[in-house]
């Protein structure tokens, strides 16, 4: 499985005022494979993930130290332009958090936004982005419905619609699935699966199961520190390290 | 299990009886004066100008300067109160000094009117040259009512969840457009009930305006922001207590009070209706 680094991270720190949440940390994320990030609760694995859009950037009293590479760019560095690094590095949160509008005009946000105004071109967008999201069959008569009236699962969905419609390159899921219930999660599943093909994708998860069938490469994480971080399959067949495997195995967390 | 029980309902009757009594009150106040002050009320007495020592004739122009001196105020304290709540609460971080702005924003609408009043004709009418005028008057309304849009506006603010927020920068907003396009229209509810609350207030005050610019009595309607003005609350103060002739100006009094109430109570309804048709849209 070799493949261009799309992400690389060297030695990333990173601080909520004084306590460190991220540890010297350092990892490659490849392009179009999907690289899972497991951990017990308050490892700094949604904390990491949140620097790779630099979403921190918006929480007070946060600073960070090291390196982040966007194909082979630094993406930490002043001048660089927060809101295109957004676009090319969508998110996708822990909770559905759908906007208070139409289906249709949820997805077309990040579009308009962006100054797209052509009704045509709108549409076709937004038809394409529901059908990757695998939605397109379920909403196709009510686009015009308010978004909160979609189930929780279906609203997921939505937001990764959402997050698709503007063309990133890299797509960050923030335990997606911690809101929703079992078959609306493994329809994400599979969704995230088909979606490497196109994009590269990050996920964070509490959910091991999650991360061994979604992922080609796993970092596990305790305490801000990788543990270790090697491809889904030795991580979870084979571990190199005592923690690592007391944790998949259940042992704790 | 009895014993609690009684406790419980006794309880319950202490609560209810202190809103009967509340709401009574409210009742038997607003009975007197429409009692005592619908007589009074006819076209025209709304429509026409005081005569004869203000014991006839209407208080059209109490009114109307009313109308105005309320406008003014609504031009400094909806946009200014709006912005700056904006800015307090997406814009400014969160240090001591956001802090104490804060507190002394929410300490300044506790002071009493009269002395908005004095500083209104110190910084206003001399320094700023404005004269006893529509603009002065209307301006120092407009700062006293500010600490309540400034409030009103922020707690709207922090109504809309932080998701939304979120979800926007994070399909590349600027910050401005997250705000702009998905946090004001679901705050824009709260702040709009907030202020217009606010200036049913200010509308009804007379301690800020009597120094400012209000009229004891002119016998022609203001031309321009500079001219002064009569207004309801003040006109009525004077009915009730400044004329020469008290008796024959009591009704009238009475009447001016029921339309000065008509008129707040009209722009707190006004704040309900519209707080309740933009609920409609909001689904959270």
């Amino acid at each position: 499985m070799s493949s261009r680094p799309k992400i690389e991270v060297r030695n990333l720190n990173f601080y909520y005022g004084a306590k460190p949440a991220v540890k010297d940390l350092s990892l490659v994320c490849h392009e179009k494979k999907v690289t899972a990030l497991i951990g017990p609760s308050g490892c700094g694995k949604s904390t990491f993930i949140r620097t790779l859009n630099r979403m921190n950037d918006v929480v007070a009293g946060t600073r960070v130290e090291g390196q982040i590479l966007l194909d082979g760019e630094s993406i930490l560095a002043p001048k660089v332009d927060v809101v295109e690094l957004r676009r090319r590095v969508g998110m996708v949160f822990q909770r559905p958090n759908p906007f208070p509008k139409s289906i249709y005009d949820n997805v077309a946000y990040g579009l308009r936004i962006n100054g797209l105004r052509d009704r045509d071109r709108l549409d076709e967008i937004i038809e394409k982005s529901l059908k990757e999201a695998a939605l397109w069959e379920e909403v196709r008569d009510r686009l015009r419905e308010n978004a909160f009236a979609l189930s929780g699962g279906q609203q997921q969905r939505l937001c990764i619609a959402r997050t698709l419609a503007v063309n990133p390159e890299v797509v960050l899921f923030d335990e997606p699935c911690s809101a929703i219930d079992p078959i609306a999660t493994a329809k994400i599943e599979d969704l995230i699966q088909r979606m490497k093909k196109d994009y590269t994708v990050v996920i964070v998860t509490h959910n091991m199961q999650q991360a061994a069938r979604v992922s080609d490469y796993t970092a596990f994480l305790m305490m801000g520190e990788v543990i270790e971080f090697g491809e889904t399959n030795s991580i979870f067949t084979a571990p190199a390290n005592k923690l690592t495997e007391d944790y998949i195995t259940g042992r704790f967390g | 299990m009895k014993r609690r029980s009684v406790i419980q309902f006794l309880g319950f009757m202490a609560l209810r009886v202190c809103l009967y009594l509340v709401l009574a009150a409210l009742m038997v106040f607003l009975y007197d004066i429409g009692k005592k002050g619908g007589g009074a009320i006819s076209w025209e007495f709304l429509s026409k100008m005081p005569r004869r020592g203000m014991t006839e004739g209407g208080i059209f122009p109490a009114i109307y300067g009313t109308f105005l001196v309320t406008m003014v105020t609504a031009l400094l304290a909806v946009p200014m109160g709006m912005f700056a709540a904006i800015y307090l609460n997406e814009y400014a971080k969160q240090t001591r000094i956001t802090r104490l702005i804060r507190l002394s924003i929410r300490n300044l609408s506790g002071v009493p009117s009269i002395v908005y009043g004095l500083f209104g004709v110190i910084l206003f009418v001399n320094i700023f040259k404005f004269g006893t005028s529509i603009l002065s008057a209307g301006l120092t309304l407009g700062l006293m009512t500010l600490p309540w849009t400034i409030t009103a506006s922020e707690e709207a603010l922090k109504t809309v969840p932080n998701s939304y927020r979120e979800g926007a920068l994070a399909l590349g907003a600027t910050k401005w457009q997250s705000i702009r396009t998905n946090v004001l229209p679901y705050a824009l509810s709260g702040m709009l009930t907030g202020t217009v609350l606010g200036l049913a207030r200010a509308a009804g005050e007379t301690a800020p305006i009597m120094f400012t610019g209000a009229a004891f009595a002119l016998p022609f309607l203001p031309k321009s922001l500079s001219d002064q003005f009569m207004a309801l609350p003040y006109h009525l103060y004077i009915m009730a207590t400044q004329h020469h002739d008290l008796a024959k100006a009591r009704p009238l009094a009475y009447g001016t009070a029921l339309v000065l109430i008509v008129f707040v109570l009209g722009m707190n309804m006004t704040a309900v209706v519209l707080r309740w048709r933009l609920r409609r849209k909001r689904k959270f």
